[in-house]
């Protein structure tokens, strides 16, 4: 696999860190409970507890393909300097 | 409860399960392979499935009857606590987009069909993977059972359910009849079969949420109505436990609980088998992550589901069996043939997770116990032929539980099975993204969490029952009461890190890898990865 002496490309990386994030937020909404255990503001008659989990639903659907589309584009741009490298190579 | 069959509800539940069970038969030709005969074709549908297929099956899989029975009827019980439900669908997506298309990529790549599988795989240890197995055979079986309960509820409440002196066979007649149909169906389209049908079950479902969570807040008139009755009636004391009904938002003493219970609960949802076996079924890694988008509607539809419970309070539902209140509140709601549809949907809900979960307990027992101790030079055939009669067994299990046992056992046995499968998790999880874990150390961490777990749900008490009345205790060391299952998996990942260490220490023999890190990240298209693995296909790739 690595016989042309190769410079790994961090691993840690601004975007990754976003990825990170991203998939992380949902856990420490969630998880504080305290933080939305209430009944006010509430809304169409719903109580806060309720509406608020629920809009959770969609602000971590909206999380997670944000964490998609940029692992995605990680992925190409990755791939993209494999195959210019292993083209130089050859 | 009204008495009498409702007839036109009856003959619209009749009509929609008829259509199923005829897509169930054919669905044996859909997308058909070359070779029938082999496991991956039976048992995952050839591994051809697309984003939407996927999306159809994960959600008719992990949002079962049971689901939809359940979570309402904890809301119409106790209030608040029933709501963790949805922040543990919430944290699922998250969790199984690091991991799930790792999993995806190395049982591609070797060709598991099982968890199992993989462990044996990777730390190259047979009693680690049959613990494993054993763990997800033992957690499944209920789960089934539980499937056959909430068609129960249906048949009780359209009044074929009999009364308590009509003779057994009549009373449970319509329950046998529904499962003979699912078995024979499984038994002869494989996962195709739960598929198909999940179209039906999830344009059901959507259709009677969309309805009801309009309609019925219409009827009662609005939602402030609603919580202010609801929140009444939690109020109330009981006079058996001398505390309140419930809560209409949980007291800050009860959060510890529900903050353990969502993260506890979503931690083990994909160490299920079924929701494996639904997941290996995919055709590619993409597929699995787009996904995890797309699958969250359905927590939404989950929420929206549990205020019915509310309206079940508020329309002045009465019934001693809370599994039974959103059935009743359906049949007093709707004119009789939408109430027909809406029991249509929570019956063919329960026979496509029933059918996905019997398959998969098959898939192991065939894989990791039958090929591995009982007769490893079995062949394709042999190993398909095995795993549809275990198919068949597993629910005639499931159904002799069901009609001898008190509901309750049921439902204490999934809460157990909850507690057990979830400390398959650091073998599974932890194997996925390092080979550090020593595989006794993972042995002895499952063993001290599965003993820990079962012992601590036994002593937990309710108002009805001495032993196994919750799955929540104190947690030892921080005095707040939490979910028995995360408690116990983190003492499983306590042990199994000290004796790792110990066990490195001392040089005890660790198994032999047989993954390569290349082969977690290998995608549909890659070298060697079998995308459709009927021999003939594969090997014209080559």
């Amino acid at each position: 696999m690595s016989d042309a002496p190769e410079v790994k490309p961090p691993v840690v990386t601004p975007v990754r860190v976003v990825i990170a994030l991203c998939l992380f937020a949902p856990f420490v909404a969630m998880l504080w409970v305290g933080s939305y255990a209430k009944t006010d503001p509430t809304l169409i008659g719903i109580p806060f507890f309720y509406w608020y989990q629920m809009a959770w639903v969609l602000i971590s659907t909206a999380l997670t393909a944000t964490a998609y589309k940029l692992w995605q584009r990680d992925q190409r741009e990755q791939r993209a300097r494999a195959a210019s490298k292993g083209g130089a190579d050859a | 409860m009204k008495d009498g069959v409702n007839g036109v509800a009856l003959a619209v539940f009749i009509f929609f399960f008829l259509a199923v069970t005829v897509m169930g038969f054919l669905a044996a030709r859909w997308r058909k392979a070359e070779n029938e005969q082999s496991l991956d074709e039976w048992g995952l549908g050839g591994r051809s499935f697309g984003t939407w297929v996927t999306w159809f099956l994960l959600g008719g899989d992990l949002y079962t009857a049971y689901t939809f029975v359940a979570v309402p009827a904890a809301i119409y019980a106790a209030g608040a606590a029933g709501f963790f439900a949805v922040p543990y669908t919430i944290l699922i997506y998250p969790l199984i987009f690091t991991f799930l298309p790792r999993l995806w990529s190395v049982s591609h790549k070797h060709g598991y069909v099982t968890t199992s599988d993989f462990v044996r795989g990777r730390f190259g240890s047979k009693s680690l993977s049959l613990a494993v197995a054993l763990t997800g055979i033992l957690a499944t079986m209920p789960y089934i059972a539980l499937q056959l309960v909430g068609i129960q509820a249906v048949l009780d409440v359209m009044g074929v359910g009999g009364g308590e002196n009509t003779h057994w066979f009549i009373k449970d007649l319509p329950l046998l009849i529904a499962f003979g149909v699912l078995a024979a169906y499984t038994y002869s389209s494989g996962l195709r079969a739960p598929a198909l049908i999940a179209f039906v079950k999830d344009t059901l479902i959507y259709l009677v949420i969309a309805v009801a969570i309009i309609y019925i807040p219409i009827k009662l008139g609005g939602f402030d109505e609603i919580f202010a009755k609801a929140g009444e009636a939690y109020a109330q004391v009981n006079p058996a436990t001398d505390k309140p009904r419930g809560a209409v938002v949980p007291p800050e003493a009860s959060q510890w609980t529900y903050a353990t219970l969502a993260l506890g609960s979503a931690l083990a949802l994909f160490m299920y088998p079924h929701s494996i076996t639904a997941t290996l079924s995919s055709k590619s890694r993409e597929v699995i992550r787009r996904n995890t988008t797309i699958l969250p509607l359905y927590s939404l539809m989950l929420g929206l589901l549990a205020l019915l419970g509310f309206m079940a309070i508020a329309a002045g539902v009465n019934v001693s069996n809370g599994q039974l209140a959103i059935p009743q509140l359906f049949e007093d709601m709707f004119p009789d043939w939408f109430a027909g549809v809406a029991f249509a949907a929570i019956g063919i809900g329960a026979l496509v997770p029933a059918a996905i979960m019997s398959i998969a307990a098959a898939n192991l027992f065939t894989r990791n116990i039958y090929k591995d101790f009982i007769k490893p030079d079995a062949t394709a055939e042999q190993e398909t032929k095995v795993s549809k009669l275990v198919s068949l067994l597993v629910k005639v299990g499931a159904l002799a539980f069901v009609l001898t046992m008190d509901k309750t056992v049921a439902i204490n046995f999934q809460l157990l099975g909850g507690i057990w499968i979830l400390q398959t998790f650091p073998a599974l999880v932890g194997g996925l993204f390092t080979r550090w874990f020593h595989r006794w150390a993972l042995l002895a961490g499952w063993a001290v969490g599965m003993v820990y777990g079962t012992v601590a749900a036994y002593g937990v008490a309710s108002p009805t029952q001495q032993h196994f009345g919750g799955s929540n205790a104190e947690i030892p060391g921080l005095g707040e009461i939490g979910y028995i299952g995360l408690t116990a998996f983190v003492l499983n990942v306590i042990v199994t890190v000290v004796l790792t260490f110990v066990l490195k220490a001392a040089k005890a023999p660790e198994g032999i890898d047989e993954t390569r890190p290349e082969d977690y990240t290998a995608d549909a298209g890659d070298a060697g990865v079998q995308v459709e693995l009927p021999p003939a296909t594969a090997g014209s790739a080559h």
